[in-house]
Formats: C-alpha cells, structure tokens, sequence
C-alpha cells in the first residue's frame, strides 16, 4: 500500500512501531516564521530536524514522499518495495552514466535510509585531508578530530552492531551493540582475505544485534534493501524521526518544495511547496536544504531570481559540480557448498584493507569491498546485465543461486567539476526543470577500478570460487554543494553555512569534498550531528543570525 | 531443465510465519490473471511474446510466468525508475523501434517474420541484435546492443524472477516476515527452506 494523501496532519503523525498507530505532533502555521524550515528528511534532513528541535528551535522538516509504517506497509517483495525510490524524470547523461532510481535515491520520510544496507563505516582519518595528507584530491575543511565525537554520537544513535575491536584505524571504543553472526557470504570473504593474509571483519551495522527500545533484534529475513519489516534497522525513520517528532518538530509528508524565497537583503524567507495539490510558503528564519545530490543542487538551482541568477548560494559557480559517485564492480563466483546468501543483511563481512593500505596501488583514493546477498530479482540484473545470458543458459546460471558468492566494492571516484548536476530544458509535473546527472570515470578512477576487481578475483579464488565473473553498477552520489574553507571553490563553510546566504544552509551528501571509500550513510549523520551543535552554540554565542555581507 | 529442489514451492508457506499481510495482498495480485495487451498492438504483442519465449524459454511450465503481458503492463502503467539516458529516446520510443528493429532484422537475414521462424533461427536473430549485428536504417537512433540488454533482456529476467514459480526452481526463501532465518552457515540450512537434491 501506498500513501498518496499526507498522513503527517492535524496534530499527529505515524507512529512508525505501531500498526495503525499515532503519536502527536507539533503543528506551525505557513505565515508564522519557524527557527528552521528542512529540505528532506533522509539521513541528513532528519538528523537535523531533531538535533535542533531537541536544542530548542521551533523546526519544520519536509519531504516529497510518503510517512510509511514499515510493520504494515512494507512486503516482503523486491517489485513492490521499488516504491521506496524516487522516480521522478531525471536525465543521464555523461561516457559513464549513472544509472539513479533506486541506486542512490528514496522518496519518503527517512530518505534512502529506508532501504540503505546499513553500513556503517568511518572514513579513514587521513581521508579528511586527502590532498595534504595522501596527496590526491582535496582536503576537508574538518578534520577528523573534529568529527570523531560526532560519528560516536551516530553510532550510540543507531546502536551499531559492530566488533570490539574494529582491525583498521585509530583505536576506538567497541561498537554499541555486539556484532551480527556472519552468514555464509560473508564467511566466503573471511576465507579468501585469510587465505591472502589481509584482515576482515564483521561489518558494523545500523540494524540491532539485541532489542532496543521498540526495535525487536533483526531476524536475517535478508530484504534489508527493500525496506525492513520489523523496524530492527535503525533508519532515520527509526530513529531520528521519533526523536524530531518528541522534541516537537513539525514533518510535513508529501510536500514537494519547489523554490526557496530569497528578499531584497538577500536572505532566505521560506520555502514554497506543493501539498495536496496546494501552493504553499512556509515562512523560515533559516532554510536547510537536505535533499541529497541531486534534488540539492537542484533546488537551488531552480530558486534562481534576478539577485541571485545563478541560483541561490552559487556565486562560485560550483553547485552541482564535483559529483562522485561510488563505483561499484562486482565479481560473482560459483562455490561447492551451499551458501544461500539471502539470509541475512547482504553485507556481514567486510574489508577495508585497501582504504588503509597506500603501497600495491597504483591509483591514490581507496576502497571498502563487503559481502553481497542479491534477491532474485536483483540478481537477475546482474546476470543480464554482467553475462548477457538469456535462454536456458539465463535460467541454469540462476539455479545455481544458492551456490554463489559475491563481492562488491564502494571505490572512490575523483572530484572533478565536469562530473555534474545541471538543469535539463524538460520539466516535470510541477513545471520545475529536470535534473541532468553528467559523469564519466577519469583514468585514475579507472585503474582503481581495476584493482578491485582484480583483488575481489583474488579473493573469491582464494575461497575456493569458480567460474568468475563481473558486472558493473554504483552506488551513492556526493559532492554537489561542497564544504570548504574557500568562497570561490565551495558552496558552503565547514558548517554546512552558505557563503552567500548566512541563513540557507546544506546537510547531507552533498557536501563532501571527497567520496571516501565507505558508505556515506554514517558520516551524513555525523556531519548533521555536528552541524546541529554547531548551530545551537552559534545560537547561544549570538552569531547565528548574520546579515548578508556585502559582495 | 530440471530444478535442483523438486518439491519445494515457496507458497506452501503462505499461512506460515514467513508471510505476512502485506505481502500476501502483493502475491495474489501478481498471481492474478494479467490484463490483455494494452501498451502494444497485436502485431508487437505476438512480436514480443516470441521474443520472450526465447529470452526466458518455459518448455517445463504448463502454466508459464506470463512476462511479455507483465512487460506489456510494466510500459502500459509507466512503472520505471524514471531516469532516462540522453542518448536514448523516451522510452515507449525505444520499446516500438527496438521490436521493430527485430522485426526488420529478422526479415533482412531470412525474409520471414520473426515469429513465424525456428526456435534456432530466432536466436540467430536475437544474437545479431545482441552484438550489434544490424542494418542501420531499422534502428535509427537507438543502439540495439543497449536495447537489447539494458531493457529488453533485463526487464525481461527481473520480471520472471519476481514469480513465486522461479523463486521455488532456484531454492530462494521468499518472503521472509516476521519470521526470518536461524542457520546461516556454509550448507546450513532452516526447515521452512527448501532442500537441495543436486
């Protein structure tokens, strides 16, 4: 089933743990200017929203899609579950163009955190000073000092299930919760990379090993990215929106904003948004634009006006440029035993051998590779697309199914401003252009492709595997609204702040300067997180509200 | 071909634990009779259903999954992800000119409509038209070799796999709530999972 109406309205919201359940809500009206009106409720819109509302601010958090209730509406079902996506018209375009859809987007309250797989890595600490540090790229305008208390805060956040001791990186406290049994897939991962002598480990995961609150432990039903029935993963709409919603923020469900309001002091008012078929403005001391990298730069793109005719916060020019995305070739081999990789969430075990070690590469930037556990319908992609089989040899490579193991790696991609989001001519139903998603690989992001697969072929040989064999897909999309310490090269501060609007603000994967060879998940929170301290002690330090300065 | 679980069929478990509300209203709307052929025409439709029989051949099924009408449903209710690559026209666009583009190639090489030639001589088709192996003026715009993979042939194998049938002919689960799995080990395996006789 699928919420075409709001659910969030007149006073209560979905109590996302209970069938049919509410719990109430605060409820601001449009004329009345709340502290913060949130673009996207994913894991940087919701992190947020509760972050300041806990701190005091009076916050509006609005999202395009549904406020599902994962124990009645989500099946298990790999068609059905495509509802999670967005799929609204977007070009591709580009030597290597994306594929979208349900690669890297969600529409819905919690975002793509609804059908994440739940990684939750940490980047390398060197990696937030890429360029000075390891020579390649750009650095962060943080370090990872800074950000350190702020992916612990996201790990208690989410319980992250995880090992006591994590092999790679700087000692760390354990996780939260203790890891999850590794299946067989993962188990495959674990035989090859000792076999190779480099460690691995159980991949910490934002689904909980033990019950929390109202999440019961998770049951390995496998359908992790295609919604989690039972509530054991701990997705923005899980966690953050519970906790937004307790400390009286306002989430407004199909709400598509269309515009952001700029005034003749070039400060932002509000933000515009359809809702039941209904124009509406909303009035806000501050705007967030959270709605990943795509629909961020978007929208600020199509907010252009005569003050601003490069779209809002682009006086550099660079919004929507240096787009990343993790690649992601797979190497699929067939094994003796019996593996039956769909139980369980599809990434147990991981190695992050080639984001700490520098030497044997010929490539700078690194990459993570896990464990994989496709559904059939979600396989037989890979086969078409990876093999090109089709008659009885399609339907016998399938039915070797639950002999088969996998690994996947999230590899990074450079920074590169002619990698981009722009506006297409076309519009969609709203009459807002389309987004136009350009990106071709550099040969550096090649060759590190390369050694993944070769390295991910290593190590299924090394476990035994047979008769490999690759396809190619990506993953995540990062780096649209960079943060910077530099006006002319950034889109906004270290705090997420723009450099041309002090009260429109970023919060979620568009931000990173550099891709990082982890899932961005944990650290869009971390960064949230922070952003949200940040506000609330610029708030108390009076130099949260700035008039523009003059250009 | 024969399945390496005989005797599993993954809706025997539909009063179990493994199935709950949501998921049975979703399996018996699949498993409902499709509509007719909505989105093409009767000459495309038995252009495509011969088409389909080769890319997912069901010689064993005395009732076969039904993908051509589900192709034909998928285009007809515009259910896709949304995105489009530059270079490739709107998708209907892309679906009538590559059948055409099949019909014509079919014709260049044995002057027959495709789906009145051999099982053999329709893959001889089907591989020109994988490989690119075409004449020009039938595809205009539109590169057979991404027609043929990126949206018949892939479109084509996620539709079968999302019937129970195929589910069962390779030993998935299924569906998979409240109750989850237990053992997860190498040859592990749960008694509401199907056992291999291979």
């Amino acid at each position: 089933m699928s919420p075409e109406a709001p659910r969030a309205r007149d006073g209560r919201a979905p109590d996302v743990f209970t069938p049919g359940g509410w719990v109430p809500m605060a409820v601001f009206r449009d004329e009345d200017p709340v502290d913060f009106a949130i673009v996207g409720t994913g894991a940087g819109g919701a992190t947020l929203a509760a972050k300041l509302a806990e701190a005091g601010f009076s916050v509006v958090a609005l999202d395009a899609g549904p406020f599902w209730r994962p124990l009645e509406d989500f099946a298990s079902d790999e068609f059905e579950q495509q509802k999670l996506y967005w799929t609204e018209p977007r070009i591709t375009d580009g030597e290597d163009a994306l594929a979208l859809g349900g690669n890297n987007s969600g529409r819905g309250v919690g975002g793509s955190t609804v059908h994440f797989a739940m990684l939750s890595l940490r980047l390398r600490p060197e990696r937030f000073k890429s360029r000075s540090r390891l020579g390649y790229a750009v650095d962060w305008p943080i370090s990872y000092e800074d950000i350190r208390p702020y992916y612990r805060e996201a790990e208690q956040a989410m319980k992250v299930a995880g090992p006591v001791r994590y092999p790679w990186g700087p000692l760390r406290e354990p996780y939260p919760y203790r890891p999850h049994e590794v299946n067989a897939a993962g188990l495959v991962l674990a035989r090859g990379c000792e076999a190779l002598g480099v460690k691995w480990a159980p991949t910490p995961l934002a689904t909980v090993s033990a019950p929390r609150g109202k999440s019961p432990p998770c049951v390995y039903r496998g359908f992790c990215v295609y919604g989690c029935s039972t509530n054991a993963k701990q997705s923005a709409l899980v966690v953050w929106i519970p906790r937004a919603l307790a400390a009286r923020a306002e989430i407004r469900d199909m709400a598509m904003v269309t515009r952001i309001e700029t005034d003749r002091g070039g400060l932002a008012t509000g933000v515009h948004y359809v809702r039941e078929g209904q124009t509406r403005f909303q009035r806000a001391k501050n705007v967030v634009v959270a709605g990943y990298a795509i629909e961020t730069p978007r929208l600020l793109l199509n907010s252009a006006n005569p003050q601003f005719p490069n779209g809002l916060a682009n006086s550099s020019g660079v919004v929507g440029q240096h787009l990343m995305t993790h690649f992601g070739m797979s190497v699929w081999a067939e094994f003796e035993e019996e593996i039956r990789w769909y139980k369980g969430p599809p990434s147990l075990a991981v190695c992050e051998h080639w984001n700490y070690t520098d030497e044997g590469k010929d490539a700078p930037g690194g990459y993570a590779f896990m464990s994989q556990g496709p559904l059939p319908m979600g396989f037989a992609e890979a086969v078409a697309g990876g093999r090109g089989l089709w008659g009885m040899a399609l339907r016998d490579q399938m039915a070797k199914y639950n002999h088969m193991a996998g690994l996947t790696p999230v590899g990074e991609t450079e920074p590169r401003p002619d990698n981009r989001v722009e506006l297409a001519e076309e519009t969609d139903a709203h009459g807002l252009r389309i987004p136009r998603v350009v990106f071709s690989y550099s040969e550096t992001d090649r060759a590190l492709q390369r050694h993944a697969v070769a390295f991910q072929s290593q190590v299924l040989e090394a476990a035994g595997g047979r008769d490999l064999w690759t396809s190619n897909d990506t993953s995540h999309i990062l780096g649209t609204c960079r943060m910077g310490d530099d006006p002319r090269t950034s889109v906004v501060d270290r705090d997420g702040r723009s450099w041309d609007i002090p009260n429109l603000w970023v919060c979620d994967g568009s931000l990173f300067p550099t891709a990082g060879g982890v899932n961005p998940s944990l650290t869009i929170q971390a960064l949230a997180c922070r952003i949200g301290d940040r506000i609330a002690q610029m708030s108390r330090q009076g130099t949260l509200s700035r008039v523009r300065a003059e250009a | 071909m024969r399945t390496p679980y005989p005797g599993y069929d993954v809706l025997a478990k539909w009063d179990s634990q493994s199935f709950n509300e949501a998921t049975r209203e979703v399996l018996a709307a699949r498993l409902a009779e499709p509509p007719p052929f909505r989105f093409f025409e009767a000459g495309d439709a038995k252009l495509l259903q011969a088409v389909v029989d080769r890319l997912l051949p069901q010689p064993d099924r005395t009732e076969p999954i039904p993908v051509a009408l589900w192709i034909d449903r998928y285009l007809f209710e515009g259910q896709d992800q949304g995105y489009r690559d530059a270079r490739l026209p709107p998708r209907e666009q892309a679906w009538r000119g590559g059948l055409a583009g099949i019909a014509a190639e079919a014709e260049r090489r044995f002057k027959t409509p495709f789906a009145e030639l051999e099982p053999e001589r329709q893959d001889e088709v089907l591989r020109a038209v994988q490989r690119g192996d075409t004449a020009a003026d039938a595809w205009g715009d539109l590169d057979p070799k991404r027609f043929f993979v990126d949206d018949l042939l892939t479109l084509a194998a996620q539709l079968y796999y999302t019937h129970p049938d195929a589910w069962s002919e390779i030993g998935f689960g299924g569906p998979a709530s409240p109750r989850g799995y237990v053992r997860m080990g190498f040859g592990e395996r749960d008694p509401w999972e199907a056992r291999s006789q291979r």
